[in-house]
């Protein structure tokens, strides 16, 4: 993608400069191109045989999207490396927070079931 | 340290010129704006929130037996949770066509393409382009507007229900859904879908009437008047991120 930080030059002697925006509609191809794939692969693959690969590969390509969304469109991947940290570092704890929890369900789960067995 | 009879710091290196480090004060070690850096902390706050919602989600749906049969032989039950392209397969318009996951598709690439005019949105004002701002402004409203539409169709679909309904436990057929009963599968599988698309919808309709309130200072020449157009960027993180939790919700709630 080629730097959105030359969009940034303000108006010249009154007139207004020439838009910038073709790595826009890059991101956006890209963006349609995995939701494409993300949606040939829920029906390609049958759920009840592909369980573990098909969701990994869904969680996979849903998080490539949200590094072209937040990268690009918010402009992260362009900001000084604090902000970047200050951003990332918490959000990857809740990946730490869905692990343990639905481990957490699996477990509740299986406990019910065989409660009265 | 006995001798230490004043107190003065004996160590204390004198300074021939301020210190200039990044963290010493006097600049923006970030090198963003107050609101930018506020918006930024608020939007990660709101993370936690969705967070909180889909890890219930998969805590919950991880609760709950899995259908093992063929796909084929897929019907709703209670016992298991429902596959949800067998739940989201109407679109507007189509009768009772089977249409997996179709709408849903539909809605997905509205917004993000609405993310993206709101990119140009942005791309104007570092221009300030106020007639572009506009333009593009009006186009996100739009498909935001759009967005919202679609998904009260899919809650009306979801609410009213198939028509063939499902057979409960009391020997009663029902169809559609509330928050204390459902044709789909278990109770929480209604109550998590109100709650996580409400919730996210509540989000889109904040962001369009901060979209709207927008366009309205932009025609007023306010944001060119101030120089800049950050508020703009501003708005557009928080419409980027609604858009980013729709891509999360999307995977979790439609495909997976």
């Amino acid at each position: 993608m080629s730097s959105p930080a030359a969009t940034d030059h303000a108006t010249l002697n009154g007139e207004i400069a020439k838009p910038n925006t073709s790595w826009i509609w890059r991101v956006f191809f890209v963006l349609v191109a995995i939701t494409a794939v993300e949606f040939a692969i829920t029906f390609a693959l049958e759920a009840q045989h592909f369980r573990t690969l098909r969701n990994s590969i869904l969680i996979g390509l849903t998080i490539l999207k949200a590094f072209f969304i937040v990268g690009e469109f918010m402009h992260l991947k362009h900001e000084t490396k604090g902000l970047i940290w200050m951003i990332l570092v918490p959000s990857t704890l809740l990946i730490w927070l869905l692990v343990a929890l639905v481990t957490e369900g699996s477990f509740i789960g299986e406990t019910m079931a065989h409660m009265f067995s | 340290m006995a001798q230490t009879t004043t107190l003065q710091p004996t160590a204390a290196p004198t300074l021939d010129a301020p210190r200039t480090g990044n963290w010493d004060g006097g600049n923006e070690p970030f090198k963003a704006s107050y609101g930018k850096l506020m918006m930024w902390i608020f939007l990660l706050s709101d993370a936690f929130s969705f967070g909180a919602f889909l890890t219930t989600y998969g805590m919950i749906r991880h609760k709950h037996a899995v259908f093992t049969g063929e796909a084929s032989a897929f019907h709703f039950s209670t016992k298991w949770w429902p596959i949800p392209d067998h739940v989201f397969n109407a679109f507007p318009g189509m009768g009772h066509a089977n249409v997996p996951l179709g709408f849903v598709a539909l809605m997905t690439m509205i917004l993000i393409f609405s993310s993206v005019t709101m990119v140009l949105a942005v791309e104007a004002g570092h221009r300030m382009d106020k007639a572009d701002v506009q333009k593009w402004l009006l186009w996100t409203i739009l498909f935001g507007a759009i967005f919202l539409s679609s998904q009260a169709w899919e809650w009306g679909h979801f609410i009213r229900g198939h028509e063939e309904g499902t057979l409960m436990a009391d020997g009663t057929v029902f169809h559609g859904a509330n928050l204390a009963v459902n044709q789909y599968g278990p109770v929480l599988f209604a109550d998590l879908f109100f709650f996580i698309t409400g919730f996210h919808g509540t989000h889109v309709f904040s962001g369009v009437c901060l979209l709207v309130w927008c366009f309205i200072a932009t025609t007023n020449g306010t944001f060119e008047k101030r120089g800049h157009y950050e508020m703009v960027e501003k708005i557009g993180l928080y419409w980027h991120f609604v858009d980013l939790v729709w891509v999360f919700v999307f995977t979790f709630f439609y495909l997976v």
